[in-house]
């Protein structure tokens, strides 16, 4: 292309966009329009790939060798728990808030605060007793998800579990994590914990 | 016809005899060294099909007691239940604080003993590994019959705890 074509076709470039034609209008939104689903998919796919266990995995690999043998790994029914199904909640606003919240892990891991298995075992307890009380306060709304009460079948259900299901978690008395402490991990030290001796 | 019937019939005796007089057809008879037992017999050359894990009893109904001290069995299933040293799953339900709030059974006052004879303020280290003594049991029934019967003061009433 010679030079006097090429500044030509700038020129005509520029008259087409600065002329408030519709077709600038209708590029701008366009390119608007793209780019917007270009960062919605970007943002949606960044927020699912935070969601797999290979993610969480990097920093926690400890903790996804110790859940194989719990129910939420193989179970009769051949469904998975997996980590944000427990841990980060489905609703958007609420996830939103726990990945900013989880931003704050990132710092933590560059402090190294849980980078070797003894400092994990001296800070497990600290870590545990906050997610109890995250689960305490939303009423274990991330077992609700997948266990809801209202279509839990007395008559399939273990004696021991039926008395307590139908008595203190029917009336709201207690939620899940009151009872199911360390479904999914090992417990910390439990002495002090309310229910433990 | 004939022809074909006869040759047919050539053929099948030259077949049977050639399979009865080869030695491989004969191979299972070989001793290679197989094992007889209770759960059938295997040879040493093949990997037997492994039996399928028994289902644990979870019916909660107190098992009746054999023989006295025999420590109690495990009614219910206890998949996951954790008992080291950082915390014990059983006395969360069984610990004084919770058995009667809960349902379960009490832990009995001997757990509270140490060796010498000494009654602590709570459980004995002694007795602190409950699956040492209590286990659960799976639906299996034995290979052998066995006519073991209780005396008869723990097995005529059929009431035990
Ligand atoms: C960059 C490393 C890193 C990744 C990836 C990571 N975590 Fe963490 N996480 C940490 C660190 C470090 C802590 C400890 C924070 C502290 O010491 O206060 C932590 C703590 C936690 C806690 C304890 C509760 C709390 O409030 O601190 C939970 C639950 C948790 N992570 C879940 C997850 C899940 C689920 C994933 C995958 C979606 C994940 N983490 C991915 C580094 C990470
Ligand atoms: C069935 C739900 C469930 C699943 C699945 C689950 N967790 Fe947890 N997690 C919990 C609960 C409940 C706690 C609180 C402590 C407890 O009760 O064990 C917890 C605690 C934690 C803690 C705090 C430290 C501790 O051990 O208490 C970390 C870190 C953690 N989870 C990471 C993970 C990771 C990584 C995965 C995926 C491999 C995962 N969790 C899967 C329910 C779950
Ligand atoms: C992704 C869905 C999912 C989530 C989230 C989830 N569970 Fe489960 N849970 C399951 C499945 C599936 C099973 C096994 C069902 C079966 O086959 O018996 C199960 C089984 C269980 C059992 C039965 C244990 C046993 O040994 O029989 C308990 C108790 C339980 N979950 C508690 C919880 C608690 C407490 C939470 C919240 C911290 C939770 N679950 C979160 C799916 C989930
Ligand atoms: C007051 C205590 C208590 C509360 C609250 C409670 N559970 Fe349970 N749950 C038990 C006991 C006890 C068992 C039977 C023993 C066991 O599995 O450890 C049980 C058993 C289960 C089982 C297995 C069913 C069976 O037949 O054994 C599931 C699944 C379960 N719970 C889910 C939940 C969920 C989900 C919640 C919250 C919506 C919840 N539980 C709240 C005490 C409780």
């Amino acid at each position: 292309m010679s030079k006097s074509s090429f500044v030509g076709l700038l020129k005509s470039l520029w008259q087409l966009f600065s002329k408030p034609a519709r077709i600038a209008t209708g590029a701008l939104l366009g390119m608007g329009f793209i780019g917007g689903i270009l960062f919605w998919g970007g943002f949606n796919w960044g927020m699912e790939a935070t969601n797999t266990e290979e993610f969480c995995s990097g920093c926690h690999a400890p903790i996804v060798i110790e859940i194989q043998p719990t129910i939420h790994y193989t179970n009769r029914s051949g469904v998975r728990a997996i980590c944000s199904d427990c841990h980060v909640p489905h609703a958007w606003t609420d996830k939103i808030v726990r990945k900013v919240q989880a931003s704050k892990e990132l710092v933590m891991h560059l402090l190294g605060t849980i980078d070797t298995p003894e400092k994990f075992e001296a800070r497990r307890k600290h870590l545990a007793e906050r997610e109890w009380h995250r689960l305490k306060e939303n009423d274990s709304l991330e077992c609700r998800n997948c266990h809801d009460f209202e279509f839990m079948d007395f008559t399939e259900q273990g004696v021991r579990a039926v008395n307590m299901h139908s008595t203190s978690l029917a009336s709201g008395e207690k939620t899940c994590i009151d009872c199911h402490k360390g479904i999914a991990h090992s417990l910390p030290d439990m002495s002090g914990v309310e229910g433990w001796q | 016809m004939k022809t074909l019937v006869s040759s047919v019939i050539a053929s099948l005796i030259l077949v049977t005899t050639w399979v009865t007089a080869n030695p491989v057809a004969n191979e299972e008879y070989v001793n290679n060294g197989g094992l007889e037992s209770l759960r059938g017999s295997s040879e040493l050359s093949d990997t037997k099909q492994a039996e399928l894990i028994k289902k644990p009893i979870q019916n909660d109904q107190v098992i009746d007691r054999n023989y006295v001290h025999q420590p109690p069995l495990i009614p219910h299933d206890i998949r996951g239940y954790q008992v080291d040293i950082k915390s014990n799953k059983c006395l969360s339900c069984h610990g004084w604080k919770f058995a009667s709030q809960v349902g379960a059974t009490k832990v009995s006052p001997t757990h509270f003993e140490t060796a010498d004879g000494l009654t602590l303020s709570d459980v004995a280290p002694r007795r602190y590994f409950c699956l040492q003594c209590h286990v659960p049991q799976a639906d299996a029934p034995p290979l052998i019959a066995n006519d073991f019967s209780a005396v008869e003061a723990l097995s005529a009433s059929g009431l035990s705890n």
